[in-house]
């Protein structure tokens, strides 16, 4: 039982970061129709922009996060969408999908140039030590990571729902054609959830570095996962991203340790197919209006 | 006269709007019925009914005394019915002849057969004569998306009667059409309703279009049949310029 | 008869290429042939009858893992090859089923979560597959009772399968079936009106592509002598993908083009080291933004710009 729990708090913790990288997938999708097959390398970019402002500044961690923050912004987030997907998002989406792949293998292969293939080692974000409960101990980085999303999550719902700007936002990802009749601004719009992203990708990089270290293919299975995780809780959802990556989370740590630790990716990947066959809004969508 | 389709007390709501709201016609072999109505009276919706796009919430559809509720298009088409879309619905990339035998096709022998058929499924000749009818031999060869919109309108239409159906339904025919075309498309569906025995219901907008091809007409209101008669006397039902005034 | 001279031409310069080449060249183009094999099965699911399909690379596996296996236990090759085939074309039926109720990117997901699952089943079945160890020694075959030893040799096979499965795969796209395919793509709500029956299309474009990608890897196992599961993971979907739409899918030659230039590229920039990749997901990147619709697309509408004429259907039209 306790270790049931144990298994059950980190991967509640874990799901977490993914679900960061999901919303974040989401965002892209519903705004622009982007499927970012390249957001596993967007969290692992960050963390080595952490490092270099690190080492080459000699910069505490938390002002790193800032120019991580910053440089995502401009790289992520506004050139992702200036120099890749604008030129192409009228082509469909499978071009845009062989570029973003195309992207990843950049982002991956560059990183590999200039640190090596070395995993590096990453400073922790949040107070370490573990809290016992009678017999069930938790860290207090898996409790620090979950308060910390759910804080970001609170404060993203509340910046779409209750400010001018995230409502248009909304807008545009619900309907583009209505949003721009209502006079507002869409590219402009798009562009905000391209930083958005750029945004939420770094504070994932920042919780989950520590765990995996720094390593440049630490993206591919970051990126599977968050991709899963976004279409479990439903595609059109930020909630459903959140649910879906903590689903993905416990479902990973405790099928791992209790039905087979060589199966272990499989699960997700049941799951995923399961719910596309049988739910394809997701989890928490709504079904998405089918013409006749 | 019998009926060839029969339609008893047809509905739909999609949630409180009832769009289709108990409708019922006969329509006769040979017969060509017209299907008129302001915007938004549920004609789109009726025809979906009937062809299965949609299912309706009651009543049933009656084929030649079968039942043909909520059956597939796939199984209508099988029986020999055929139609047409209220927007164009050709296959761009291919050419206007293929979209013809591609029409014509699925009737020729089983599945696995046509894996060994001829390349144009024995339907190069009737294909031919198809184009010769609808004027389009000369650009036969053409992607039918190059062509232009009168020409895959007429395409459009020609695509249901490959299979040499006995009902046709035909949403909007003369929507869009070049009115200089307008007499020639009257002419052919005309010819086709005398040579080959096919009987049509066709939605129109087009009052003067609709009023001279149809035997009968229909007039459908608020998903309710509003007045029925030959085309002179449905002109001249008060009912019904109320309801075309009152739009 | 003039549209046959350059396909006549190619297949020249193919079958006198070896003899200039190393034992390496010959090895890239023996491996250029098997990978046209899988585009080409994948560019008649996704370019013609457009369903699309991240799962390429699962086949070419299974395909391989078939005629691997057998093959190793003494089967003849010939018998092995149309077995793999099948095998696939069975489990193709199966991965077309979620195409009946899902579209677009919902079906490219679970293609691609069913690739994922192969990998994991090929990498973990030790049993059967000999897990990361793979399968080793694995016999080429000879055809008449002349053998395929040397790499000359193996390429001809390998060249003139592709030969007749690209015959065979005409035929079928000139055929009704490949109209009915076109069909399907274009607009299958216009196409069930029309009595084309688009589920059972549907399933017979996933089985036959799925199918033609078994005979690849079935090809795939006696050229490299020595398989394990990383040649099928996700990635080579992915480069399959790549093949058939920077060739120009829907194309026919789309993917001898494709599967040339996705081969090619990485040896030719061999010459910056440790760059190529980084160099090749470039051009990757630059090849989408310029031309989307492939290098024949591409070319499509050059030749209409220059004549001022419309471009023949890309899809094979038939004329008698």
């Amino acid at each position: 039982m306790a270790e049931f729990v144990q298994l059950l708090v980190s991967g509640l913790a874990t799901g977490a970061i993914y679900a960061l990288a999901a919303m974040g997938f989401t965002l892209l999708w519903q705004t622009s129709q982007t499927i970012n097959f390249a957001q596993g390398e967007f969290v692992m970019l960050p963390a080595f922009i952490m490092l270099s402002a690190i080492k080459l500044f000699g910069l505490p961690l938390y002002a790193a996060f800032g120019v991580s923050l910053l440089v995502s912004a401009l790289l992520l987030g506004f050139g992702f969408k200036r120099l890749l997907v604008d030129p192409m998002i009228r082509h469909g989406v499978l071009p845009l999908v062989i570029a973003t792949i195309a992207l990843g293998i950049f982002l991956k292969e560059g990183v590999k140039l200039v640190y090596g293939a070395e995993a590096l080692p990453f400073p922790e974000a949040l107070p370490q030590g573990i809290w016992r409960f009678a017999s069930v101990s938790v860290t207090v980085n898996d409790i620090g990571v979950l308060l910390l999303v759910f804080a970001m999550v609170l404060a993203l719902q509340g910046f779409l729902s209750r400010t001018t700007t995230g409502r248009a936002m909304q807008a545009v990802a619900q309907n583009p054609d209505t949003a721009r009749i209502l006079g507002i601004d869409v590219p402009r719009m798009i562009t905000y959830t391209f930083l958005v992203n750029a945004a939420l990708v770094s504070v994932a990089a920042l919780l989950i570095t520590p765990v995996y270290l720094a390593k440049f293919d630490n993206g591919e299975s970051i990126g599977l996962i968050a991709f899963i995780a976004a279409i479990v809780g439903g595609f059109n959802q930020i909630r459903g991203a959140l649910v879906g990556g903590l689903l993905i989370g416990v479902i990973d740590n405790l099928s791992g340790a209790y039905i087979s630790a060589a199966y272990r990716e499989a699960f997700p990947l049941l799951l995923l197919i399961a719910v596309i066959l049988f739910r394809p809004q997701g989890l928490l969508g709504r079904a998405e209006e089918r013409r006749v | 006269m019998t009926a060839l389709l029969q339609v008893e007390g047809l509905a739909r709501s999609f949630g409180a709007i009832k769009a289709v709201d108990g409708v019922s016609f006969e329509v006769g072999a040979g017969e060509v019925v017209g299907l008129i109505g302001p915007n938004g009276s549920g004609k789109s919706t009726l025809f979906n009914c009937i062809l299965g796009q949609i299912g309706p919430s009651a009543g049933q559809v009656t084929f030649e005394g079968q039942q043909i509720t909520r059956r597939s298009p796939l199984a209508l088409n099988r029986l020999g019915i055929g139609r047409t879309f209220q927007m164009l619905q050709v296959f761009p990339r291919l050419s206007v002849r293929d979209n013809l035998i591609v029409a014509g096709q699925e009737h020729e022998g089983r599945l696995f057969g046509r894996l060994l058929a001829p390349p144009d499924a024995g339907l190069g000749a009737a294909a031919d004569e198809m184009l010769e009818q609808f004027r389009l031999s000369h650009v036969a060869h053409q992607a039918a998306g190059d062509c232009s919109f009168g020409q895959q309108k007429l395409l459009d239409i020609a695509m249901a009667f490959m299979t040499g159906p006995r009902l046709v339904l035909l949403d909007e025919p003369a929507g869009g059409v070049n009115p200089n075309m307008l007499g020639d498309l009257h002419a052919l569906l005309r010819r086709l309703n005398a040579d080959r025995r096919t009987t049509f219901v066709v939605i129109e907008h087009n009052m003067e279009f609709v009023m001279r091809l149809c035997d009968r007409v229909l007039v459908l209101a608020q998903g309710r049949i509003l007045a029925e008669g030959t085309p002179e006397q449905v002109r001249a039902n008060p009912a019904v310029i109320e309801a075309y005034l009152g739009d | 008869m003039t549209r046959w001279l350059l396909p006549a031409a190619v297949l020249a310069v193919l079958i006198a290429l070896p003899h200039g080449l190393k034992s390496y060249g010959i090895y890239l183009l023996s491996l250029w042939a098997v990978y046209a094999m899988a585009a080409m099965g994948l560019n008649l699911t996704l370019g013609y009858a457009g369903q699309v399909s991240l799962a390429q690379a699962a086949f070419l596996g299974i395909g391989a893992y078939v005629s691997a296996l057998l093959t190793v236990n003494g089967v003849s090759f010939w018998l092995a090859l149309p077995l793999a085939g099948l095998v696939c074309f069975a489990v193709g039926i199966l991965l077309g089923f979620p195409a009946l109720r899902v579209q677009h990117h919902y079906l490219a997901f679970v293609t691609l979560g069913f690739n994922a699952l192969v990998f994991l089943v090929l990498r973990n079945e030790e049993w059967l597959t000999g897990g990361t160890y793979g399968v080793e020694g694995i016999p080429r075959p000879s055809l008449l009772g002349l053998p395929t030893q040397s790499p000359i040799g193996f390429y001809y096979l390998s060249l003139g399968f592709l030969v007749v499965l690209s015959f065979a795969l005409y035929a079928l796209l000139r055929s009704p079936w490949g109209r009915a395919f076109a069909a399907l793509r274009e607009n299958p709500t216009r196409a069930e009106s029309l009595g084309v029956d688009i589920r059972a299309y549907t399933l017979l474009a996933f089985a036959i592509g799925s199918g033609v990608g078994g005979l690849a890897g079935a090809f795939y196992a006696p050229l490299v002598e020595f398989i394990d599961p990383t040649p099928f993971d996700l990635g080579t979907s992915l480069a399959l993908l790549l093949m058939v739409v920077v060739g120009g899918s829907g194309y026919f030659a789309g993917p001898f083009l494709g599967a040339a230039l996705v081969m090619l590229l990485p040896e030719w920039l061999r010459f910056s080291e440790s760059l190529y990749l980084l160099l090749y997901a470039l051009l990757v990147m630059v090849l989408m933004a310029t031309c989307p619709s492939g290098l024949l697309g591409l070319w499509a509408q050059a030749r209409e710009r220059l004549s001022r004429r419309r471009p023949p259907p890309p899809v094979l039209e038939t004329r008698t």
